[in-house]
Parts: structure tokens; sequence; C-alpha cells
């Protein structure tokens, strides 16, 4: 074996003992759940791998590799398991490049009757045992855009929204909806700017980008999501969200998304009716985060792409 | 000419953009956690020889530029046009403009094999091979018995050019250069 590989296979291997070891100490119980489901995401701009089940004593059934193993967490979380978490593959089809691999190791808790706050608290605490200690920059996602990308993303027309597009991109702005301009100047400006930043969490997102945070109004009145994100060197590490709880408005989301997504020409996804069951009997105020804890190895070893850090990426199939 | 959607870029890849052709150099897919994902190009105009970017939104395509690479042997020059012949058998000739000859006038040489690149059918660019012998037309004395140290003087080439040689270097002698820097090799 190489030293590079072998260097890699026991960093790798130290920082997960490192994230249970934090876990254990916390009480926060690991949990397995399944990664291969007969429901996915519907999240418009997820795209799920399928594959379908053959033989055996069930009957044919189309099923879905997970995304994230939000939902069946959630459910634990309604059956009443108290603060869990768990380390896991997650694959999202699509995704291939020097920061997305399509399967990549996914660390996710959640923390019952916690604020948003007390698990950003948390999460900084982690990230402090695995990266080491360092100061954490707060910005709220329009102060943020205020100060990186020159405007208001409450408050700025499509039209300027569109227009900077074009300029430091070259996009073709027209086809771009209001999100889509946000996400563009996001990845265009903000996350370069943020790469000079060390550790930044952007928080008060648009509440159009809540998915399934909750959505409240931040002092000046915008609506806004309960959720923030951790950015480490300017690279997307974590995202956090105080979860929506209400079973009516998930299931609205859920037809929302699978609208949006026949719009974008996608195929629906099987909403997860025993999430939405679980939510109507009583989901536990709680908050939760996903963090992509390959990213994090590529952090930890300085390397500039996930492939110098996954033991086989999809490059080296 | 066929379509190319974002999940077809790739490098190399030839299209059209505001009416030139352009190469892609690198593709970088762009995607946050929850949000649009994005291709990010850049890209060499085959015209101007400029290098720029572009994001495009997934799924948006492009067309297609009628661009081929073509090996040919460079013939002659009537002032206006230099002109090539294919070297597929076809003996078909083709005159490229000062334009598209561009900075690889400096590495010209009869008889030599250079990749055409054609748009339409008409050549756009020239690229020379990655080392090519000429002959020192003009240089100072070499100095006899330094044959590894220090200095260097300039030399002058048939088509112009002038590169940095070591000092043992005279004139007539053949020399190995390396078009993609401009420097010297060896002595061929």
């Amino acid at each position: 074996m190489s030293a590079a590989l072998n260097t890699l296979l026991r960093k790798r291997a130290e920082l997960l003992v490192i994230a249970r070891l934090f876990f254990a100490t916390r009480g926060v119980l690991e949990v397995n759940t399944p990664v291969l489901a007969p429901a996915g995401s519907t999240d418009p701009l997820l795209d799920s791998f399928t594959t379908q089940l053959n033989g055996g004593s069930a009957p044919s059934q189309y099923l879905y590799l997970q995304t994230s193993p939000e939902f069946y967490m959630k459910r634990l979380l309604a059956a009443g398991s108290g603060a869990i978490y768990q380390l896991v593959p997650c694959f999202r089809n699509g995704e291939l490049s020097q920061r997305h691999n399509p399967e990549f190791l996914m660390l996710e808790w959640y923390r019952p009757a916690w604020t948003l706050a007390e698990l950003e608290t948390e999460c900084c605490a982690l990230v402090d045992d695995l990266l080491g200690a360092a100061p954490y920059t707060r910005l709220t996602y329009k102060q943020a855009f205020i100060d990186f990308v020159g405007l208001d993303p409450f408050a700025a027309s499509q039209e300027n929204l569109r227009q900077a597009c074009v300029a430091c991109s070259g996009i073709a702005a027209e086809q771009l909806d209001r999100d889509g301009c946000l996400d563009l100047l996001l990845s265009h400006k903000l996350e370069p700017a943020l790469k000079n930043l060390g550790r930044v969490i952007v928080y008060e997102f648009p509440a159009s980008q809540a998915a399934l945070a909750k959505i409240h109004q931040d002092k000046s009145g915008n609506k806004v999501a309960s959720r923030f994100e951790l950015y480490v060197d300017g690279l997307e590490l974590a995202n956090a969200y105080e979860e929506l709880t209400a079973a009516t408005e998930q299931a609205a989301r859920f037809a929302a998304d699978n609208q949006q997504r026949l719009a974008l020409g996608k195929p629906e996804v099987v909403v997860d009716v025993k999430l939405l069951k679980a939510l109507q009997q009583g989901l536990p105020e709680c908050s939760g985060i996903a963090l992509g804890f390959d990213r994090l190895i590529m952090l930890a070893c300085g390397a500039a792409s996930l492939d110098d850090v996954q033991t086989f990426s999809a490059y080296r199939w | 000419m066929a379509n190319y959607a974002t999940n077809e870029f790739k490098g190399g890849l030839k299209f059209m953009l505001d009416g030139d052709p352009c190469s892609m150099m690198d593709i970088e897919h762009i995607k946050p956690g929850k949000g649009q994902a994005f291709t990010r190009v850049k890209y060499r105009n085959l015209n101007s020889g400029r290098v720029g970017e572009k994001t495009f939104k997934s799924g948006d395509s492009v067309e297609g530029a009628d661009v081929v690479d073509t090996d040919m042997e460079y013939l002659y020059t009537d002032g206006e046009f230099w002109h090539f012949m294919k070297t597929d058998g076809s003996y078909e000739q083709l005159g490229a403009d000062a334009r598209a000859l561009g900075d690889t006038s400096k590495w010209l040489k009869e008889q030599e094999v250079y990749l055409v690149t054609l748009y339409n059918g008409a050549p756009i660019t020239i690229t020379p091979p990655n080392f090519i012998v000429l002959p020192v037309v003009e240089t100072d004395p070499g100095l006899k018995g330094d044959t590894a140290q220090g200095g260097s003087k300039p030399a002058i080439l048939p088509t112009g050019a002038s590169v940095r040689v070591p000092l043992f270097v005279n004139e007539g002698d053949l020399l190995k250069i390396d078009t993609r820097t401009g420097e010297y090799v060896s002595r061929a």
C-alpha cells in the first residue's frame, strides 16, 4: 500500500472516531436507517438514483437510493428516539466535480427541543474537535450578499439580479428565476469571497429556499428560513434547519416540489407518506443538521478535491 | 450541427458562442447542496484566440461548431496566404491568412506538418508541432570550449524569430525548439 493511501485511511478512521466519541460523550445515539427505500427526496434540485427490487418474498418495487437519511431519522424522532446521529453514505445523481461525488458520506444529527442557535454552537464545537479550534464569523444571507455581491437579495429587483448574473458569469439570465439568480450569485460571487474568511455561518436564507426548515420573519420583516449553512474556506460543509414539524405544511411542500419537478421535465418522486403520518402523530420540535463528511476530510487533509480523500471516488471506480 | 447539453460538455468540444467557434478547455460543475446546478466553461475563442468563461444553467445546450483538426504540410506563401496541403492522400490545398497563422509564423518551415483547424472548411488556426528544428541564420560567434556554463545570446531563425541560445551555438547550427514556450531545447 502506498504511504499516501495508508495516511488517508488512517486520517479518515481517526476523524470518524473523533466524531463518534463527540456524540457518545454528549449522549447522542448512533442509528442506522435504510439507504434504499420506496420513497425519496422530492427536492426539485436533487436527483435520486433509482433501482428496482425483483424477487424475494415481495412484489417488484421501485426504489430510491437516499439523498439524505432525513426522512427515516425524523420517523425515529417522532417515535421518541431522542437525540440521534448517523454516518451514512448518501447518493445524488448527476453530481460529480472537484467538490461532488455521486456517493458521499453524510454526518447527520438531530436534537429534539433544541433551537437552531444551540445546534450551531454544537456544530462549531464538533468542527473544532475535527479540524482544530478557529473563530467563526456569523453573517445573515442578506448581509453576506450586501457585502460580497453588492445587492440586497430581498429588495433587489429581478432585473437587477439578472444583470448581476450576466455581469459575473455571462449566463443567459432570462431563463433564471429569482432563486436561480441568487444561487448563481452565491456560487460565482459569494463563495469565492468566503474563501478568505475561514469558518463562516450564513443564516436566515430566503423563505423560498427553506426546503424542510421552518420560516420566520427577520428584523426587517422579510420571510426567512430558520436555516444556516457552515462554510469553511468557501467550501459548503453543513446545512442546518429548525425542522418543519407541521404535517400539512410538509405535505404541501412535497406536492409543490413534485409540481416543480414536472415543470422541469423531471419525474415525480414517490412521497414518503409514512413520514407525513409520523408528522401527524407529532414530530418533536427539533433542529437537525447534515454535514458532508468527505468534504470535512478534504479540509482536514488540506486537499483540493474530494477525489483526493475518498477511498475510491467515481473517478477511480 | 448537433447540439450538446451541459452533461455532454467536455474538454476539446467545439461549439458556437455569439457567432464564433470556440473550444472548451475546462468544465466545472457547480451545485449548492440546496440549489440550482450550473456548468462553468472556460473556453478559447478559435477566431480571436482569446480565453473566456461562461456559465450555463444545467440542462442548457450549445450548438456544435463545424470545426475539424487536420494534419497539413506547409508548402509556400504568396505573401497574402500561406498554403498547406492535406497529408491524407487527397493532396487538397488550402490557404490560411495571417490571422489564422498567428504566432505560428515564427515556427514555419516547408514540408513540416502542422495541425490545421478548419472552420466551415477554411483554416482558422495553425498549430505547430511541439518541437521543431530550424537553422540559425544569425548569431554572435560561438565561444569555443563553453559548452555548458553560463550566459545566453539571441539567435535569429530563417522565420525572423529570435530565441535565446547558449554561447556555444554557431550560425548554421540546427536547433531543436519547443514551440509552446519558444525556448531552445538542444542542438539537433
